[in-house]
């Protein structure tokens, strides 16, 4: 019943209950009076009547008035009050309008506090976690960057031995390794599978956490790369490690280098010392006894004579031969050795500049520089060598105003530090290129002779006396343009930073689950498709394609694709190419189906396969399972099947039409990877809508599939 | 009598040196440019002392050592050898097969003249 329903049932009742004692009240009067009385009564009455009817409605209306008040105060207001504060439940910010009487409002204005505080915290509860999530992207970010840019590969696993994360040089050093265009490398994947368990095993046994926090073992890839492996367990932190009598881990890192060229270099250089004593040997010995007769024998006739002084020149001269090609040899490997890396020359001297300027107060400009100019240098080690020497004549010349100049000279590149107004003579400046750079605040072993030596370069001191000026110049070697080109590619590859780390997957495997309960959203997919010779595999179709993508984490992870061209050992049919494009010259020199088969069962190993219409796709590789012995026996989800679960009313459930309901752009279609990646994305797409119908795990996923697929074949 | 001594390398160079040498010290020399020479030539003239290099063609200073102490007519011979690879497995090796002394290259011309009459002596 409403309020105003009430209202009307409360005038009625009271209205009634009024004229009733009224009636009652005349009823009683008129019982005890006399006939005479009655009539008299009644004579009075009917000229009163007009008056009494008044008077009985004017107590009504009154009594109306009254309860209209009341209900007011009593029912309507904290009605609207209780709505209010419904509302205020869903809408925080919004207050209770404070009305009616004393008690009310009190009561209105403590509730308005409430609200205000519970605001209030709730506020700061969420900036609190937005500063904190922020905090924990950038970290993240910062994290990244660091990992992409480290010179080491990196994988961090959890204890199960499932990759987390590994960075670009880790990815490196693996895809280069297998060559089926494959990555062995992945997220979510056994890292078992590119070092021996063995290995590992024994490292993280052997770590004694007190004196060694790693250890190191060597590694050989499958190329032949000879890798030098750091493994450091992570230990772990909080509640679950006290709670552990034992060293509790919570997985572990390994750093990997690729030692192979350094120990090229390195055998190179011993092999090098090894040939010059052991090849100088004969001829010194040659030399030392010729010259030894000579002395000795000094009456021997003059042929004699002759002949030994014959030896000495000859061996001498093949000695210095054989030192110079040693020597050129050397310089080789040194160079090697030395980390020189490409870099823009403009930014070399803008470094240079923010130095001198930051450290020495000089006043430093770039005039005529050459931005387009790449030069291989070590970096730090000249901007070492070029602030050293502008320290010294802030020093001892108190030259504070200097030019840096960039230009190109055919394959080298000048670089000028320039001053005006002060001639000092060659004799005092050059020994500075010899002095060990640890004056004027600099501190390095090397002299500035050697560190440009070490750059291939050469520097020297010059006067322009027509232009008032002198300068030293560093000579280095410049980047020709093709060269310059690369690394600039490189620097494009840099910015698109994949993700290579789920740390999600610390929490590891919900083991002892059956796979049928766990939870679609995170499972380890693989989403593939196959391009065939035609439709009828059991008429001799063959699959000519195979394309593939992980999911892991509810994230796709384009860049650990699988794609690989099929020879199919049979003539491809014209309208088939219309399809796919994919003509027999591509096929040519491809590995037959049995030797990609297994590649791809290590691809999908322990992941739940997804396709559309993946019955198509399984029929053939099941029909060669008799022939390869590769069984494909993981969980299959179809997208086709998923959609029709979802759609039931739809009629076309073509992998563009769901693409285009579920907005996936389309592109790349009919390769064997773009339409696993289309596919994959749709599915993406599908899980949240599948949660809302109920459809959480694998098992409900796989029986909901079965049910619309017997419903379709029987209509 | 005066002592009979075989050279055999193929550095001409050293050759000379050590002929002289050792004539000078009142040795008679003969000269073996390899290693299959060498061999030959202790088989025809039958000297009282060889010198041989490591490294020579065709058979090389190891084999001739090993060849000759297998062969009981030649237990008197001296046998010293010269290396130009001063390794100490290899010093080993020489005297493991037989040598008497092992000299590595670059030696003194006086040190090598005392060792050959050291070798005499212990006879």
């Amino acid at each position: 019943m409403n309020s105003r329903a009430k209202l009307v049932a409360a005038a009625v009742v009271a209205c009634g209950f009024l004229l009733t004692v009224l009636a009652a009240a005349g009823a009683v009067l008129g019982a005890g009076l006399e006939g005479t009385e009655r009539a008299s009564l009644a004579a009075v009455l009917e000229r009163r009547l007009g008056g009494v009817l008044m008077v009985a409605f004017a107590a009504c209306a009154f009594l109306l008035l009254m309860l209209r008040t009341l209900h007011e105060f009593l029912v309507l207001l904290p009605a609207r009050a209780a709505e209010q504060a419904a509302a205020m439940l869903e809408q925080p910010s919004t207050r209770l309008t404070v009305q009616g009487g004393r008690e009310l409002r009190a009561l209105l204005v403590a509730v308005n506090r409430i609200a205000e505080q519970r605001q209030t915290r709730d506020e700061d509860i969420e900036a609190r976690i937005r500063a904190a999530n922020a905090a924990a992207e950038a970290d993240r970010n910062r994290f990244a960057v660091l990992m992409s840019e480290l010179a080491q590969g990196v994988i961090v696993c959890n204890p199960d031995g499932r990759v987390l994360l590994y960075n670009r040089r880790a990815r490196a050093l693996f895809a280069s390794s297998s060559g089926h265009g494959m990555a062995a490398l992945g997220l979510g994947r056994s890292i078992y599978g590119i070092f021996d368990r063995h290995l590992i095993a024994y490292a993280l046994e052997n770590i004694d956490n007190r004196k060694r926090a790693h250890r190191h073992f060597v590694a050989v890839t499958e190329s032949g790369r000879l890798l030098r492996v750091l493994v450091a367990p992570i230990p772990e932190t909080g509640a679950a490690a006290d709670a552990g009598a034992g060293r509790g881990l919570s997985g572990y890192m390994t750093m990997i280098e690729d030692m192979t060229e350094t120990f090229e270099s390195e055998s190179a250089r011993d092999q090098l010392l090894q040939e010059l004593t052991e090849s100088s040997r004969g001829p010194v010995a040659n030399l030392r006894a010729a010259a030894e007769t000579l002395h000795d024998y000094a009456d021997m006739d003059a042929e004699d004579h002759r002949r030994f002084l014959g030896i000495v020149r000859d061996e001498a001269e093949g000695l210095a031969g054989r030192v110079e090609a040693a020597a050129r040899k050397y310089a080789a490997v040194l160079k090697a050795r030395w980390p020189l890396e490409e870099m823009l020359g403009s930014d070399l001297l803008m470094a240079a500049c923010r130095r001198m300027v930051d450290r020495y107060s000089l006043r430093v400009c770039l005039d005529e520089i050459d931005a387009e100019l790449w030069i291989k240098v070590d970096g730090f080690s000249l901007l070492q060598a070029m602030t050293y020497l502008a320290a010294r004549l802030r020093d001892e010349y108190r030259i504070r105003d200097l030019t840096l100049r960039l230009s190109r000279d055919g394959a080298m590149a000048h670089i000028d530090l320039i001053w005006s107004g002060v001639f000092m003579s060659t004799e005092t400046v050059m020994p500075w290129e010899l002095d060990p750079m640890n004056a004027a605040g600099e501190s390095s072993p090397l002299t500035v002779r050697d560190v440009v030596e070490r750059n291939g370069g050469e520097v020297w001191f010059q006067r322009d006396r027509a232009a008032q000026r002198a300068y030293f110049r560093f000579l280095l070697p410049a980047v020709s343009g093709q060269q310059a080109g690369s690394s600039l590619f490189g620097a494009a590859l840099v910015d698109s930073r994949p993700e290579f780390y789920d740390f999600d997957l610390f929490k590891g495997e919900e083991t002892g689950l059956a796979l049928d309960e766990r939870l679609l959203a995170q499972l380890t997919y693989t989403v593939f498709d196959t391009e065939t010779t035609g439709l009828e595999p059991s008429a001799g179709d063959e699959i000519i394609q195979i394309g593939a993508v992980r999911i892991v984490n509810r994230r796709l992870l384009r860049q650990e694709s699988f794609e690989q061209l099929i020879d199919p050992r049979r003539s491809l049919p014209p309208q088939s190419i219309k399809v796919h494009g994919i003509s027999a010259e591509m096929l040519a020199g491809q590995p037959p189906i049995d030797r990609v088969l297994p590649i791809f069962r290590a691809f999908v190993a322990d992941t739940v396969l997804v396709a559309h219409n993946a019955a198509f796709d399984m029929r053939f590789l099941e029909l060669k399972e008799a022939a390869t012995g590769v069984r494909f026996d993981r969980p299959v989800l179809d997208t086709f099947l998923l959609s029709a679960v979802l759609f039931p009313n739809q009629e076309s459930h073509r992998l563009e039409a769901i693409a285009e309901r579920l907005g996936v752009s389309v592109l790349g279609r009919h390769t064997a990877v773009g339409d696993a990646i289309v596919t994959a994305e749709v599915f993406l797409k599908m899980l949240p809508l599948l949660a809302e119908k109920g459809i959480r795990s694998l098992g409900e996923a796989l029986a909901a599939s079965e049910k619309t697929y017997h419903a379709r074949i029987r209509y | 009598m005066a002592k009979k001594i075989l050279i055999a390398d193929d550095e001409p160079n050293i050759v000379i040196s050590l002929e002289f040498l050792l004539k000078r010290e009142g040795y008679e020399v003969l000269v073996a440019r390899n290693g299959a020479e060498a061999l030959d030539r202790v088989h025809a003239e039958r000297p009282d002392m060889a010198i041989l290099d490591v490294m020579m063609p065709q058979r090389n200073g190891f084999e001739v050592c090993q060849d000759l102490r297998q062969d009981p007519e030649f237990r008197d011979l001296r046998i010293m050898m010269l290396t130009a690879k001063g390794r100490d497995t290899e010093v080993s090796k020489g005297l493991a097969l037989g040598a008497d002394v092992y000299m590595t290259k670059p030696f003194s011309t006086k040190e090598l003249i005392a060792k050959v009459k050291a070798l005499f002596d212990r006879a």
